[in-house]
């Protein structure tokens, strides 16, 4: 009875050591710290199998909101990061983590909201009026709330507009992109989103895109290289192709020729 | 046609016409969960069955942190084999993160409690009915522990189907530890979660329903085993 337990222990742990075992493998790859808006548009199902076919390269996407992002980064968890908030990547660079940040891309912010538009803010001029309105109706306005370039570049649009959002009516959920629109669209809220999170969405119910086009809603991506001085044991030189390759004109073609239910999402915009 | 019955219709398509992207999902959950599982149930098994057996300072303490440890919060359990295992942390240098790797060291932290304390309990029950017919057998402590949990066996498939159940089940500490790459670290619990994001919920429901019927079909196939098992000894 004894050697019976003992060879069914044995048994298991075998099982257990070679499952996990296989679980490693040697291919050449990067890890890719990102956005939700990204991953969650398909973007990079889209642009990644061009990169791997020219350079056999493949980059694992990491999708987190970039406060986490960076937060990957500064823990040397990641070879690059391609993120959303222009001042905190420099500042990302400046404090010695990251050796090298360039445009890649843009698209833009929208607001969302339900179809009636309670707070009229279709007649808006600016993305500041539209705000404003919606603070002064108290209209449910479901907000990010997790420290993502989204949310960063949303509270930097209410302190722009003079309004600190703040009550019953402004409901910060702590959720990613699509989360939050799921979340929107249940309560009837405003909401605002990177153009191609909701392009890509499939749970609109009763919601409509209802201000768009102004300036300060631009919303650009950057990519960062990663300190080899502090970080020297990432994969600098796969991650400076990827890098690279982004800004190549074969990378920005692929950027540019992405589109979802008919529409571009991403604007190229490397400097040459 | 409405969600539901769009989950439904999503299902069946995915499961009958064995989509790739579904089956590699399924291949990995399927040896994440169990290699956890396994190991797990490595450690997890004659700890409980020490603790039955061994009274010493702290014994009471050590299983009401165990019984406690069931309630662990996966999300929780991430994060401490993220920091683990973080390059900045002090299990870094063996590059586990973002592995599948990765997400079966977590899943043992979230499996072994549950299989240490179950597995105490029903040793503890059998070793007071069998106590003296054991000692007159002149066998020490350490060699009732396989002998006991011999015995104990039928009764300890559920302690592991438990387990199972919780590691299967749980999508806070593989989204963390894993990042949910695809086609790397992405199985059942983070792609329902990334497509109910997308807003793809007819996805994400099919999704869980073969998930569902996953777990279904090993918790019968351990039933069966039970079954057959009994008859013999019956």
């Amino acid at each position: 009875m004894q050697h019976k337990t003992r060879i069914a222990l044995t048994a298991i742990g075998l099982i257990g050591l070679s499952l996990a075992a296989q679980a490693q493998d040697g291919e050449k790859y990067i890890t890719l710290a990102s956005t939700t808006s990204t991953e969650n548009s398909g973007l990079f199902d889209a642009i990644i199998p061009q990169f791997t076919e020219v350079t056999d390269i493949d980059v694992r996407v990491v999708a987190v909101g970039t406060g986490q992002a960076f937060e990957i980064g500064r823990r040397g968890d990641a070879d690059s990061l391609l993120v959303h908030d222009t001042a905190g990547e420099k500042r990302f660079v400046e404090e010695g983590y990251g050796a090298e940040r360039a445009d890649v891309m843009y698209n833009d912010f929208v607001i969302i909201g339900p179809s009636g538009d309670p707070a009229g803010i279709t007649d808006a001029e600016t993305v500041a009026e539209a705000l404003t309105l919606i603070a002064e109706t108290e209209a449910p306005f479901a907000s990010r709330g997790d420290d993502s370039g989204t949310n960063r570049a949303e509270l930097r649009l209410w302190d722009s507009a003079g309004i600190e959002p703040s009550g019953e009516w402004y409901r910060e959920l702590g959720s990613g992109m699509g989360a939050t629109l799921n979340t929107a669209a249940a309560m009837d809220a405003y909401v605002m989103s990177d153009r191609a999170t909701w392009v890509a969405f499939d749970n609109r119910q009763n919601l409509e895109l209802l201000f768009e086009g102004d300036e300060a809603l631009f919303n650009q991506y950057g990519s960062i290289l990663m300190n080899p001085e502090r970080f020297p044991h990432l994969k600098h030189d796969l991650a400076e192709q990827w890098h690279e390759w982004l800004l190549s004109d074969e990378g920005q073609q692929a950027i540019a020729d992405f589109e979802v239910k008919g529409q571009q999402l991403f604007f190229p915009n490397a400097k040459q | 046609m409405s969600t539901d019955a769009g989950a439904f219709m999503t299902a069946l398509t995915l499961i009958l016409g064995l989509d790739p992207y579904l089956l590699d999902i399924v291949a990995l959950s399927l040896r994440v969960s169990l290699s956890a599982v396994a190991l797990a149930a490595l450690m997890g098994l004659p700890l409980g069955a020490a603790l039955a057996l061994w009274r010493f300072p702290g014994h009471a303490a050590l299983v009401v942190a165990l019984n406690a440890l069931m309630g662990l919060p996966p999300v929780v359990a991430g994060l401490c084999v993220y920091l683990l295992l973080s390059r900045a942390g002090p299990l870094g240098e063996l590059g586990l993160l973002f592995t599948p790797a990765a997400m079966v060291v977590a899943q043992v932290v979230l499996v072994m409690p549950i299989i240490a304390a179950l597995a105490r309990q029903q040793v503890q029950e059998l070793h007071q009915e069998y106590h003296e017919q054991l000692a007159s057998l002149g066998l020490s402590r350490l060699r009732m522990i396989p002998t006991l949990l011999w015995d104990a066996r039928l009764g300890l498939v559920t302690v592991i189907l438990a387990g199972f159940g919780r590691a299967s089940a749980e999508v806070g500490a593989v989204m963390i530890v894993g990042g949910n790459i695809d086609g790397v670290t992405r199985v059942m619990t983070t792609a329902i979660v990334l497509e109910t994001s997308k807003g793809n919920l007819p996805l994400a429901l099919g999704l869980g329903i073969v998930l569902l019927g996953l777990v279904a079909l090993i918790n019968a196939a351990a039933y069966l085993m039970g079954e057959m098992a009994r008859r013999r000894q019956g």
